[in-house]
């Protein structure tokens, strides 16, 4: 399976992204600038923390006009899994592939921890690895990750089993707890913590490697013809 | 040409966290009249003329780009002025 790490102007954890996906997942990657034009040849598209356009405006809202957004819209229209964290998350929001909208945390303060989550589904290309109801523990690092939808949003997302993530203590104020979620079709998944920070007990955890085991095994089982 | 003026604010349905900070601080102040402090932004735009008509340039750049219809709400206003 091969991977695009989608690198914007202050990008800064595309690097932690990639190492995640070849030397831990041992997968194909490549990065990928914000002004390419076309994602053909990729199975999976990643999206990276950081500041992108130095967060201007609002986070992620420059972003979602870079030209590869396009294409990364065009790669989750035809069914490919896409994965925002952190500053991903919030410029899939910006673009309205995913629901809702991010607001200051509640403390107003930036917040740098591992916090536990709680795997909310495990019927979700994204979480297939983990057990339901698991309880995880993943580095958040933030100061946007307040988490905002409308009633009608919210009661859609329950619907549709669209919370992936819940944090078991809520760091940010965000609504009913939530840590990330899924598009209706369940392709698109925008979280807040960092699963690829934690890809390897001597960074202090691996619980973030299953996410990542869960997109592959996915696509195999669509994509790969059995002998 | 245009001078235009506007208002981002978060909606009255959302909470603004940094608002209710400021608020805190005024009471700590002993301004126990303010009740509420609501946080925006304040941007002016030059604008040219052209075919287009004015406000319909404004509402699609807000929408689009300036506010996030999601959590806030906008106004403008629109003056004219002589190109210096």
């Amino acid at each position: 399976m091969k991977f695009a790490v989608i690198v914007f102007p202050g990008s800064n954890c595309d690097v932690d992204m990639y190492h995640a996906i070849k030397d831990e997942l041992g997968e194909e990657v490549e990065y990928v600038w914000h002004d390419t034009e076309s994602l053909e040849g990729f199975d999976g598209i990643l999206l990276p923390g950081g500041f992108s356009y130095g967060d201007y405006l609002r986070t992620g809202a420059i972003a979602r006009f870079s030209k590869v957004m396009k294409e990364v819209v065009k790669a989750a229209e035809a069914g490919k899994p896409v994965l925002g964290v952190c500053n991903g998350f919030q410029i899939l929001l910006e673009a309205g592939l995913l629901p809702g909208a991010m607001r200051r945390n509640e403390s107003l303060s930036f917040i740098c921890k591992p916090v536990e989550l709680k795997v909310e589904t495990n019927q979700s290309i994204f979480t297939s690895a983990y057990e339901e109801g698991q309880t995880i523990t993943i580095p958040v690092a933030h100061g946007e990750g307040n988490y905002y939808c409308d009633e009608e949003t919210l009661a859609n997302l329950k619907t549709n089993n669209q919370i992936v993530f819940t944090y078991k203590q809520n760091p940010n104020g965000s609504l009913e707890d939530i840590a990330g979620i899924t598009n209706e079709k369940g392709n698109v998944l925008g979280m807040m913590p960092h699963p690829e920070r934690a890809v390897d007990e001597l960074l202090g955890g691996a619980d973030g490697l299953k996410l990542f085991q869960s997109i592959v095994k996915s696509w195999r089982e669509a994509n790969v013809v059995k002998a | 040409m245009y001078k235009v003026k506007v208002f981002v604010t978060l909606r009255e349905s959302v909470l603004d966290p940094q608002g209710k900070a400021v608020t805190h601080s005024l009471n700590s102040l002993n301004y126990n009249e303010v009740k509420d402090v609501r946080i925006g932004k304040y941007m002016e735009l030059t604008l040219e003329k052209s075919e287009r008509d004015i406000h319909a340039v404004i509402n699609e750049i807000c929408t689009s780009l300036l506010a996030n219809p999601v959590i806030e709400d906008y106004r403008y206003e629109v003056e004219e002025c002589v190109a210096q």
